[in-house]
């Protein structure tokens, strides 16, 4: 039924030129730039599911990202298992933690979930600062023989750049899906009106119990990934509270509750961000910049780029989900 | 024993501050159903204030706070003609959001300031010594000037006519407007006030403990907690849920590392949202 969309052959055909453009020539850092771009796709993609699909904010979505690098480096260093093993184990371990947290907060609605989140995000990062086996507060390092496993570091950053190039297609395929289900539906019904999705037989709990633990593990996978390729992490990089903040202003720009919104709002903003850091003059308020953006959004345009088009187009709603 | 009990009088006088900070969030949230996550970046902001005007104006840093409260009441206005005005009765997502990117405007600008390295104010009063313990004269002055806020606020709004306004708006918007009060007027001044309560609280924050740009996030985290203790749009219990919260902390204190207390703060703010949803000054029945 996914297939049938002609937005599942658009997806495959963007990773497929996202894998080839840097082979082009051995580009590394072309290769870099798009792996922060997948990344961020990766993380507004899942993160739409909660903030779009079932209209609950999520301020603490980098948790599963950082907890995913925590135990797939933990698995792969310490206890030298393959990366890609390591890594989904990673996500199985991040998506049951954030079901069984999902079944705790998320009786809490709306505001209240979110201010949860908030916590979520501070107390995960006390936890890990304090927790012995990853390192307290200096965190885990990879050793350069665990990339020998891959056949060398060079050949290790190429093939987790494919994989995250995968996961990146995967997470908008997940969110395709997902939109065309009957689960999908679900979710809008809450988003629109809880009570009124209880009484129509929706099992709201479970329901967004589910999602809160589906959108936990591609980030994890992604996480568990882009820490092994970095070599090392530790409470501050690994739950930095910005990633987490600008995960929300990439989807708000590109349009929450849309598909191609979640892909194209971190492509224009990882662009953006990267003019104002490498721009002296502007470096400093990139943070504002990014304050000033979301604020712009949410007052004049909520539907983001996506809800812009499709007042400007009403057709290209039937390709553009 | 007799060690705990001065960490937990210390604690009482901490969290004094803890629920003024919070009356600013609860009054907001009461009134206008906004969640204001600027709050966090208020308290910096009022740190960073009482540390600016103290370098250039050497007096006792308690007076300073008058200026403060006041630059606080002007800043709130400003903001809430930014960003909320505009998503007052909107979906709270909006209101999330938008307050949020306020945020993350202001904590940028401080940054680009003050960079995020500490800063602490150079003054303090001198203490009262009971046996081997010292209670420092800046923990009394904070904690009394703190419930003399507290305690003007009440007044202010139970003695007032712009503060019955403000009541009766949080009551019902719509039968207020209808008596002929204005909303918007109300509403701006309520915001105003708010802000200028988080603002004060950061600048009495800035008076005990060193401080950086980033540190309101940590208050902005024990200010919900207070909230919710208390419950919603009950200033003066967010004050006594304050009180209560620094003596758990105080309690506790002696035997955990201090970066364990996050933790605990969350879970406490999970627990009472899930058994004592009203707060918990009110049975969970009524």
């Amino acid at each position: 039924m996914t297939m049938r969309r002609p937005l599942f052959w658009l997806i495959l055909i963007t990773a497929g030129v996202f894998a080839y453009l840097p082979l082009r020539g051995n580009n590394i850092s072309l290769r870099e730039d798009l792996i922060l771009v997948a990344v961020a796709i990766i993380l507004a993609s899942n993160l739409n599911l909660m903030i779009g699909y079932t209209g609950y904010v999520n301020f603490g979505h980098i948790v599963f990202y950082g907890l995913g690098g925590y135990v797939g480096l933990y698995l792969a260093t310490v206890r030298n298992w393959n990366l890609v093993v390591a890594a989904l184990a990673a996500g199985l371990a991040v998506s049951l933690f954030a079901f069984l947290l999902g079944l705790a907060i998320l009786r809490l609605r709306g505001a209240y979930f979110a201010l949860a989140t908030i916590g979520v995000l501070v107390a995960v990062q006390a936890f890990v600062s304090n927790f012995d086996p990853w390192g307290r507060s200096t965190g885990l390092y990879v050793e350069f023989t665990s990339y020998e496993s891959l056949g060398g570091p060079v050949r290790a950053l190429w093939i987790t750049y494919f994989l995250v190039i995968g996961l990146m297609a995967l997470s908008m395929i997940l969110s395709l899906s997902i939109k065309i289900s009957k689960f999908g539906l679900g979710l809008f019904a809450i988003r629109e009106d809880e009570d009124a999705a209880l009484v129509l037989g929706v099992n709201t709990t479970m329901y967004k119990s589910i999602v809160f633990s589906v959108s936990a593990f591609l980030p994890a996978v992604a996480g568990a990934l882009m820490f092994f390729k970095n070599g090392m992490i530790d409470p501050s990089i690994a739950f930095e509270f910005m990633l987490s903040l600008e995960g929300i202003v990439m989807l708000m720009l590109g349009g929450q509750g849309t598909v191609v919104g979640a892909a194209l709002g971190p492509g224009l903003y990882e662009r953006l961000r990267a003019y104002l850091l490498t721009s002296p003059k502007l470096s400093n308020f990139h943070l504002v910049i990014a304050g000033g953006l979301l604020l712009l959004v949410v007052l004049f345009a909520p539907g983001g780029l996506i809800g812009w088009l499709y007042r400007l187009v009403p057709r290209s709603s039937e390709v553009m989900e | 024993m007799s060690g705990i009990l001065a960490s937990m009088i210390d604690g009482l006088l901490v969290g004094s501050v803890y629920g003024l900070a919070a009356m600013g969030l609860s009054l907001i949230w009461g009134v206008m159903d906004v969640i204001n996550l600027t709050h966090g970046s208020m308290i910096a902001l009022g740190m960073f204030g009482l540390y600016e005007l103290f370098i250039h104006i050497h007096t006792n840093a308690y007076f300073l706070l008058i200026p403060v409260i006041a630059g606080g009441f002007v800043l709130g206005i400003v903001v809430y003609w930014i960003s909320v005005h505009w998503v007052v009765g909107r979906s709270q997502l909006m209101s999330l959001l938008s307050t949020f990117a306020v945020n993350m405007m202001v904590i940028g600008i401080g940054t680009a300031i003050w960079s995020t390295s500490p800063y602490n104010v150079n003054f303090s009063l001198e203490g009262i010594s009971v046996g081997k313990y010292t209670f420092t004269g800046n923990h009394i002055a904070a904690a009394t000037s703190a419930v003399v806020i507290a305690l003007a606020l009440e007044l202010f709004l139970y003695r007032t006519r712009p503060g019955k306004a403000i009541r009766a708006i949080a009551d019902n918007r719509e039968a207020a407007e209808l008596m002929g009060i204005s909303s918007v007027a109300v509403l701006t001044i309520a915001f105003g006030i708010g802000i200028a309560l988080a603002i004060s609280s950061g600048a009495l924050v800035s008076t005990l403990f060193p401080f950086t740009i980033l540190s309101g996030a940590t208050y902005q985290m024990k200010s919900f907690v207070v909230t919710v203790l208390a419950g919603l749009g009950k200033p003066f219990g967010a004050l006594v849920a304050g009180v209560l919260l620094g003596l758990l902390e105080g309690a506790v204190t002696p035997f955990i590392a201090v970066s364990w207390i996050p933790l605990i703060e969350f879970g406490l703010f999970v627990v009472v949202l899930i058994a004592f949803p009203k707060g918990i000054f009110v049975r969970a029945s009524a």
